[in-house]
Parts: structure tokens; sequence; C-alpha cells
């Protein structure tokens, strides 16, 4: 049996609800927990997808380019986002190494390729190949995508090292704010309303 | 007052991943075939399990030191309360607090935070529920900005790299860090909120 929107679910706490038509920047909390149910605006499929090649392509600048670089008695040096990851990788330490690549790359990486191939097919109403598995994963890898994380490492390293050393913020830390922003405002977006916008093969036998 | 409804009362269960409501009796979310629960499986003991486990690690975590640093010879290892202190002595006290609240104050409140939520979870407690799942929401939120200090080490050790001048290199205490991190995420996630209003099922027994 299935209740296609008619419903809605609290995750928190297990109330269910009718389901009510809600004006733009509307909200409705659930009356057991508070906890946020659902929002007015509807997910617009073209704006998210614009949103999500920006940030695939500021990604690929702030992971190509050096966040810092430091100078000091005519000597200098510069890092970016895997080259630390490297560094941190040294011996014994390749298990916080393994889970900084994970939370700072690879999850990062991850949601914006699968929006981005979902929403791509979306536009022309249709469910992209793998769509299930795409969802799945995207809803799965969430709580772990850390980008703002280190935007906040940079600022701290920034000052821990001008103490010592000459210190300038390369272009990757500048793209970082940018991709940290557009992960925010993407992460607005509750894309589970793509489940029931676009219906899949009713045999259940397709994904 | 009057509540809503909940799933589990009438028969069903609501899928995490996609919202789609199916009977109780369902195995597999039959939109996005997810397996279903109507609750988390454990979810008392495997939250228990991952917070205990990350407590037992935030011992080394603080006592080891996260980083050596050598400039012009003279090296030291410095633990995540000592590089606090630096930055206080150096007058960054805004940094230094910054540090202190990623590094200490939030594993310390995640880890009264979800003690709490499991202990009257257990209980069956009906005391605060709203205000305790606004906490569990809250331990969700602040959950990764503890990664903060793995972060500084790793582009402090990719940059501070002039031999003689100067090196720094991650010490085995960063691992730890990273650990309690990843741990005490594992664990608000096992943590299941609808646990908290399940209490209420006794109180309103007679009605069903």
């Amino acid at each position: 049996m299935t209740h296609p929107a008619a419903f809605v679910f609290c995750e928190h706490c297990d109330s269910i609800y009718r389901r009510h038509e809600l004006q733009r920047d509307e909200v409705a909390r659930c009356g057991r927990c508070c906890a946020v149910l659902y929002r007015g605006s509807r997910v617009d499929i073209d704006y998210l997808l614009a949103l999500t090649l920006t940030a695939a392509i500021v990604f690929v600048i702030a992971n190509a380019s050096p966040v810092i670089r430091i100078a000091v008695s005519g000597l200098h040096n510069q890092a970016n986002l895997l080259q630390s990851i490297v560094a941190l990788s040294h011996g014994s330490a390749l298990a916080v190494g393994v889970v900084a690549a994970v939370t700072l790359f690879v999850v990062p990486l991850l949601q914006i390729i699968l929006l981005g191939w979902v929403l791509l097919f979306a536009r022309a109403h249709r469910r992209a190949p793998g769509f299930v598995f795409a969802m799945r994963v995207l809803h799965r890898i969430r709580p772990w995508s850390m980008t703002e994380v280190f935007l906040l490492g940079v600022l701290v390293a920034i000052v821990k090292l001008s103490g010592l050393l000459h210190v300038i913020a390369g272009p990757g830390a500048w793209a970082t704010v940018v991709l940290t922003v557009l992960i925010a405002v993407i992460a607005r977006h509750d894309i589970r309303s793509l489940w029931d916008r676009l219906p899949g093969d009713p045999t259940g036998l397709h994904s | 007052m009057n509540l809503a409804p909940r799933a589990r009362d009438l028969g069903l269960t609501c899928c995490h991943t996609c919202g789609q409501a199916s009977s109780s009796t369902t195995a597999h979310c039959p939109r996005c075939r997810s397996r279903l629960h109507a609750r988390k499986p454990d979810s008392l003991a495997r939250t228990w399990a991952f917070l205990l486990a990350a407590l037992i690690l935030y011992i080394p975590a603080n006592t080891l030191p996260v980083m050596y640093t050598s400039m012009l010879g003279r090296g030291e290892s410095s633990t995540i309360l000592h590089g606090v202190v630096e930055f206080w002595k150096a007058g960054s006290w805004d940094i230094a607090l910054l540090i202190f609240i990623a590094s200490v104050a939030v594993p310390s409140t995640k880890f009264l935070a979800l003690g709490t939520l499991l202990v009257t979870a257990q209980r069956r407690s009906t005391w605060a529920q709203p205000q305790r799942a606004r906490l569990y929401r809250f331990v969700e939120l602040i959950g990764y900005w503890s990664m903060l200090d793995v972060v500084v080490v790793a582009l402090v050790s990719a940059l501070v790299q002039f031999q003689l001048l100067g090196t720094a290199e991650p010490r085995l205490g960063i691992v730890f860090f990273g650990l309690v991190v990843v741990l005490t995420m594992f664990a608000a996630m096992s943590f299941d909120p609808r646990l908290i209003w399940d209490s209420d099922d006794d109180k309103n027994l007679p009605r069903n």
C-alpha cells in the first residue's frame, strides 16, 4: 500500500500528518517535537542544477589551486587540500588521513556528481539511470560532507602561522569560501520531493 | 492537547530515505528498496557502544601530542589543549576560543547530551520531551565541527616543510581525535529520536 505525497511523516518522532499546500517561505513544523516537516518553496530544478554545475567548477578550482602560501627568509611553500591530506596521512596517522580524504574531498565530490546527474534528467521529467541508487547514496553521505569545517581550518591555520611566517591566502581559499556558500544553499533544498515528482516504473522492477 | 497520530500506531512505517509510507509488515521500501524499520535496530545498545568507545579514545586524543613542530632546531610536541593555551598567550583569544569550542566543548557536550538522551530513553521517561527532541537535533548539528583540529594539523604539516629551518608533522593524538569525531557521529546516527516519544504509548494505551 502506498500513500503518495498526501501524508507526511515526522522523521524525528513518527507523527503522521496530512500534507497542506504551503506558501513560499512557509515552513511546516511537527506539533509534537517541533522538527521541520517540509518547506513551502518547491525545488526549482533548473535553479538547483545551475547551482550544482557552479559548485562543480568551483570545486575544481578549490582543489587545484593552493589554499595557503607561506614564505620565510627567502624560502616559500604552498599547499592545497589534497597535499594537506597526503601530509596528514604520514605513517601512523593514515587512519585520520582517510577520514579527512572522505569528508573533505570524496563526499563533496560525490554529492556534486550524483546531484548533477539526477537533476540533469529531472529537467526532462525523467528518472536518471540509477536514480534510486543515486538518491539513496545522496541521503546516506549527507552528514559526512565537511567543506565548511575545512574553511574554518584554513582560517585557523592562517592565524596560527602568521605569527612566525609570511602567510597569504591562495585562490583555493577563496574558492573554498564560494564552495561552502554554494553547498549550504544547495543543502537547503529537500531533494526528496523528486521521488514524488518523478514517478518510477509502476511495476517496481526497473529502478 | 490533541497531538497527531503516530505512524507505528496506525501500522505504518516511514522510509527515511524517500519518505514513502508502507505497511509495518513490509521489509523493504517499495519505492527505493531501503530496508525498513519501525525503529532503528538496537538503537540504544549501538549508541551506547559508539559513545563509550568515543569516550575511551577521547583520553589519548587529549593526552597524546597531535603535532610535532621544530623551528630552528628547537622541536616540541603539542597537545590540543597546549595549542589552545599558546593561542591565548599570543593574544589570539578568538582563535583560542574557537579551537576550545571545536575540540573540547563540542565533544563534551555530545557526550553529556547523548548520555542524557540514552538514560532517559531507556527509562521511558516523559520528562522534557520537546526539549530532549531539540537537544538531539542540536547534537546532530554540532557533530562534525570537531574535525577542525584535524584540518589545521593537515594544513600546517603540508606547509611547514623547510628542513633545517622548520618542519611540522602529525602525531598519534590526531588519529584518536579523528576517530572520536567519527565515533560520536555514528553514535548520534544510531540513536533513534522517536524513542524519546515512545514512552507516551504506555500513557495512551487505554485509549487505543
